[in-house]
């Protein structure tokens, strides 16, 4: 049987048309939760699922007289995250950013303001396009709310639930340039980020536990224009669908205000997943006015050159780079290729093609076959020696997927769980005196294979391999079957 | 009995801890309800602490420097499971979960806390009348403040209910009220004693340090506080006091500075009374006697920084006092929303004076304004910081007058923020700057009351204050 090519993604985003003369404008703010053991400012620790108000102490509950200590891996963390997007790495300060909110324990969040971390970088997206990034700045994260009652909105809420475990647990929030055109480009912008997070050891960065979390600055223009428009900012993106389906709904809105009138007002709206649309927020006349300054009780950020350098040497390759190499190794498409860095499948992939096994057939055995946690028990050799056997036609497609299995579950040598599930290479003089007999049996759709209408031959190709198949138990190789059947037309 | 006396004998088994803190018990029920030095008085657990250092003498076991003696706290350090209320009510019920870095210091060094005293609420005044819990009195005339914030504990020391007390001093709250009761009171460099546990006022200010009836008990209890702490970012690494060690060393060749625009002359801070001047300028007399290379000296930023100080210190404050929102501790007014409950909470909670400095630190820091206040008033600190290292490269330590008065009437000054905040203008300095400053009794105005001598030092030069304090007390 032929194997499907590689597919790209489960959905592939379809572009939607904005109106005529439009173009879409967008900068993504991106959150990460940064995998330390413990909270950015106390020793608690950094877990996500525990008991409500398990992992809390004077200082993440903001107790009085309580003081904050910068967590030393956190910093690490956000400056090995700042180097892998390129950015340079500043002297910085924490700053107080003022305004009320239950979940918060001081009433203020300690951010950075003025001197962030990291400044300017870029990150180029999987077919090239560069992203410019503003700033990644460390902060910390807030409390979660749960309001009982109203509909879930606090100031209608007959009472509030609220778990401080999640409260001083350090983030770094990456703040992109407004360089986004496109629905598909702010989505690859955030599976990139994510996966350079991954790659650094920077987060785990699972959206569904909320240690990503996006939200994105919308507006539009008209094309050929470099002006900047009134923005509104998108909260509450849950997932990347979410992000595609809510910038579209914004741009619309905004097209339409733009059209019928003097177009939006600056303003925080909120993603409403249900009605797949957005409502508002805030907005600039009452804007909140932070009144940020320099945190008193922690020192400035000043890392010696000395610690940028050993975080660069230290650094791992990044995915850009490793599908670039995985891309020479293998000769794959875009598409393939970045599945399997993402997947952290890349070097074992590499290992097999130099360990002899065909580049194109190891990345679409593993991009098809490997879709796993963990694949541990399968080595390049192994694997090399897998794809070797399908490619001398010894196992058949479906053969090798089986087998593979085999591997996955067991280790091993392919060759033996291949003799042990009876795979051996048939015959052709068996296969064709099994054809010959199957051709007998059904005239007409013999006929209908040597009529000379492709569509006909294709679905007569199918009927034959698939009797071959029930005959011999899968065991014949699709590939031979269709040969013979063409050889046989044809004499 | 001096505090460093009491602890000589109580570790030599001579005097019982027990005793002593009865002693003191017994002075503070006999004289505390006209004074209102404390807000609580934990009576039981000092008995109990004393017993256990008794018992630990008897055993031949190690003691503290502090041992058994009696010790007084400011209402703003927590101490686990004792009420810790900044005399405010907005902290009503609340019971912290832990102690303060200074006062597990201090009970590991045998000290016993005999209780909780009365504060301008959240520290914010400088005469201990702005206590939600009713102010304290002067113990050497109770018609008069005892200064403030910290006037509880410099009012213990004075009357003899405590050898000891520990203040914070945000703008002169410990060297204020130490001049007004005729005690000493210092401020160690910035950093110098951790803040753990030390309920912000303004962080970048705030500093815990000593009282003492004398100079040497004041640097003994220093010595003990003193140190880093590694809950305290801005703690001072490697720091060893020696305050004790250098208390004998004289002044005999040290270079010291008259601060004229703290000295009553022209183009210097006005109001400072003739009195107070007089004191001080009879202090310089015997520093020079005494050997000390004396000179005068302008510091001209010292006059800005009253109004720096009113825009850093507010600004500091309505961030840190924002936490108090009847969320999760202390007062909570119900209302129908969170907004609303809030709103109640701090309306209900907080007094006039808190509510005011709130008001203006969050006005300093508003868009819009925050250049023209709060960022001149951080440019009004660097060139303060750097007018006094220029200083201090030709003088070791300064002198100047703590207070512009001796301690004024009762309820003279409520009524006219402005009168008040006056108050601190020979203090700010060293807050503003982070160095270290003592208040030293140094004689009596025209009305009798004592005054304080003030002498600066440059940061963690805390010992040479302690050192120069010891020659003017002697000749006192």
């Amino acid at each position: 049987m032929s194997e499907p090519a590689p597919a790209a993604t489960p959905e592939t985003p379809v572009e939607p048309a904005l109106p005529e003369g439009w173009e879409l404008v967008v900068g993504l703010e991106v959150h990460v939760e940064l995998d330390t053991a413990t909270k950015l400012f106390c020793g608690c620790v950094n877990r996500f699922g525990s008991e409500p108000n398990t992992n809390v102490c004077p200082t993440c509950l903001g107790l009085p007289g309580s003081l904050p200590v910068m967590n030393e891996r956190a910093v690490e963390l956000a400056m090995i995250l700042g180097r892998a997007l390129g950015c340079q790495v500043n002297r910085s300060v924490m700053a107080r950013k003022n305004y009320f909110y239950p979940d918060m324990p001081k009433d203020f969040q300690t951010t950075q303001y003025d001197q962030p971390t990291n400044s300017e970088g870029e990150l180029e997206l999987a077919d090239g396009f560069v992203v410019g990034v503003e700033r990644a700045h460390i902060e910390e994260d807030t409390g979660k709310s749960v309001h009982v009652g109203g509909g879930g909105r606090i100031n209608e809420a007959v009472y509030s639930l609220v778990d401080y475990n999640r409260a001083g647990v350090p983030l770094i929030e990456i703040v992109s340039k407004p360089d986004i055109r496109t629905i598909e480009h702010a989505r690859n912008y955030v599976e990139e980020l994510r996966a350079i997070v991954v790659a650094t050891g920077v987060s785990d960065a699972r959206m569904e536990e909320g240690s990503i979390r996006v939200d994105a600055n919308v507006s539009v223009r008209r094309h050929g224009s470099s002006e900047l428009r009134t923005r509104c900012e998108i909260k509450n993106i849950n997932s990347l669908r979410s992000l595609g389906r809510a910038i579209e709904h914004e741009a619309l809105r905004q097209i339409d205000l733009w059209t019928t009138g003097d177009g939006p007002q600056q303003q925080t709206r909120h993603w409403d997943e249900d009605a797949g649309r957005t409502t508002p927020g805030r907005s600039k006349e009452d804007a909140d006015d932070y009144r940020y300054f320099q945190e008193p009780d922690l020192v400035p950020l000043d890392p010696a050159p000395a610690t940028i350098a050993a975080i660069d040497e230290a650094m791992p390759p990044l995915p850009a780079a490793r599908r670039a190499t995985l891309r020479a190794a293998t000769g794959a498409d875009i598409d393939a290729v970045r599945i399997l860095v993402e997947r952290g499948q890349d070097a074992l992939a590499i290992a097999a093609v130099e360990a002899g096994a065909d580049g194109a057939k190891t990345v679409t055995r593993l991009v098809n076959d490997l879709a796993v946690d963990d694949w541990s028990k399968v080595d390049a050799e192994s694997l090399a020696a897998l794809v070797q056997m399908e490619s001398n036609g010894e196992l058949s497609a479906s053969q090798a997927k089986q087998v593979l299995g085999d591997l996955l579950e067991q280790g091993g040598d392919p060759a033996a769980h291949a003799a042990t599930r009876g795979f051996e290479a048939m015959d052709t003089t068996e296969l064709e005196s099994l054809l010959d007999q199957l051709i007998d049996d059904s005239p007409g759709e013999w006929s209908r294979y040597c009529g000379g209408d492709e569509g006909d031959r294709k679905k007569m190709q199918g009927f034959f391999t698939g009797r071959v198949m029930k005959a011999t138990r899968g065991q014949a190789d699709g590939k031979v079957v269709a040969q013979l059947l063409a050889k046989r037309s044809s004499s | 009995m001096s505090a460093i006396e009491t602890a000589v004998a109580v570790r030599a088994g001579e005097r019982s801890a027990l005793e002593v803190v009865d002693a003191h018990l017994e002075l503070i029920a006999q004289r505390d309800p006209e004074l209102h030095a404390f807000n609580l008085v934990t009576a039981e657990s000092a008995r109990a602490e004393a017993a256990a250092i008794d018992s630990r003498v008897s055993a031949g076991e190690a003691v503290g420097p502090l041992a058994g003696v009696p010790l007084a706290v400011k209402d703003n350090m927590c101490t686990k499971g004792v009420p810790t209320t900044c005399s405010s009510k907005i902290l009503e019920g609340w019971r912290p979960p832990y102690d303060a870095t200074v006062v597990t210091r201090l009970r590991e060094a045998g000290a016993v806390s005999v209780g909780k005293t009365n504060l301008d609420e959240f520290a914010m005044g400088s005469s201990t009348e702005h206590s939600a819990f009713g102010p304290t009195r002067n113990p050497h005339d109770p018609s008069k403040v005892p200064g403030g914030s910290s006037g509880g504990s410099a009012a213990s020391v004075a009357a003899g209910f405590t050898p000891l007390g520990i203040g914070s001093d945000t703008g002169g709250s410990i060297r204020q009220p130490a001049a007004f009761c005729g005690v000493v009171g210092m401020k160690p460099t910035y950093g110098v004693v951790s803040r753990y546990g030390l309920i912000a006022f303004a962080s970048s200010l705030d500093q815990i340090g000593p009282f003492a009836a004398d100079v040497a008990d004041a640097a003994a209890l220093f010595d003990v506080i003193a140190g880093h702490d590694p809950l305290d970012s801005t703690s001072i690494r490697d720091f060893t006091p020696t305050a004790s060690a250098m208390l004998d060393e004289g002044v005999d060749g040290l270079r010291i500075g008259v601060v004229k625009e703290l000295a009553g002359g022209p183009g210097g801070v006005p109001g400072l009374a003739a009195d107070v001047l007089a004191r001080t300028a009879e202090a310089v007399e015997v520093l020079a006697t005494a050997g000390a290379l004396v000179d005068e000296v302008s510091v001209p930023s010292s006059t800005l920084g009253l109004s720096a100080y009113y825009l850093v210190a507010p600004a500091e404050a309505s961030s840190n006092l924002a936490r108090y929102d009847g969320v999760r501790y202390g007062l909570r007014v119900d209302g129908p929303t969170t907004p609303e409950m809030t709103t109640a909470t701090r309306t209900a909670g907080f007094g006039p004076e808190v509510k005011r400095r709130i008001m203006l630190g969050t006005y300093a820091l508003s868009a819009g304004y925050y250049d023209a206040f709060y960022g001149k008033a951080l440019k009004v600190r660097t060139m303060m910081l750097s007018d006094f290292a220029r200083v201090y490269e030709d003088f070791d330590v300064l002198v100047a007058p703590t207070t512009p008065t001796t301690a004024f009437e009762l309820g003279a000054r409520t009524q006219d923020p402005l009168t008040m905040y006056v108050n601190d203008v020979c203090t700010i300095p060293s807050n503003l700057t982070g160095h270290p400053a003592i208040s030293v009794p140094f004689g009596v105005g025209d009305d009798g009351m004592p005054v304080g001598v003030q002498v600066l030092a440059p940061a963690l030069h805390d010992a040479q204050t302690f050192r120069v304090a010891a020659v003017l007390e002697a000749a006192s």
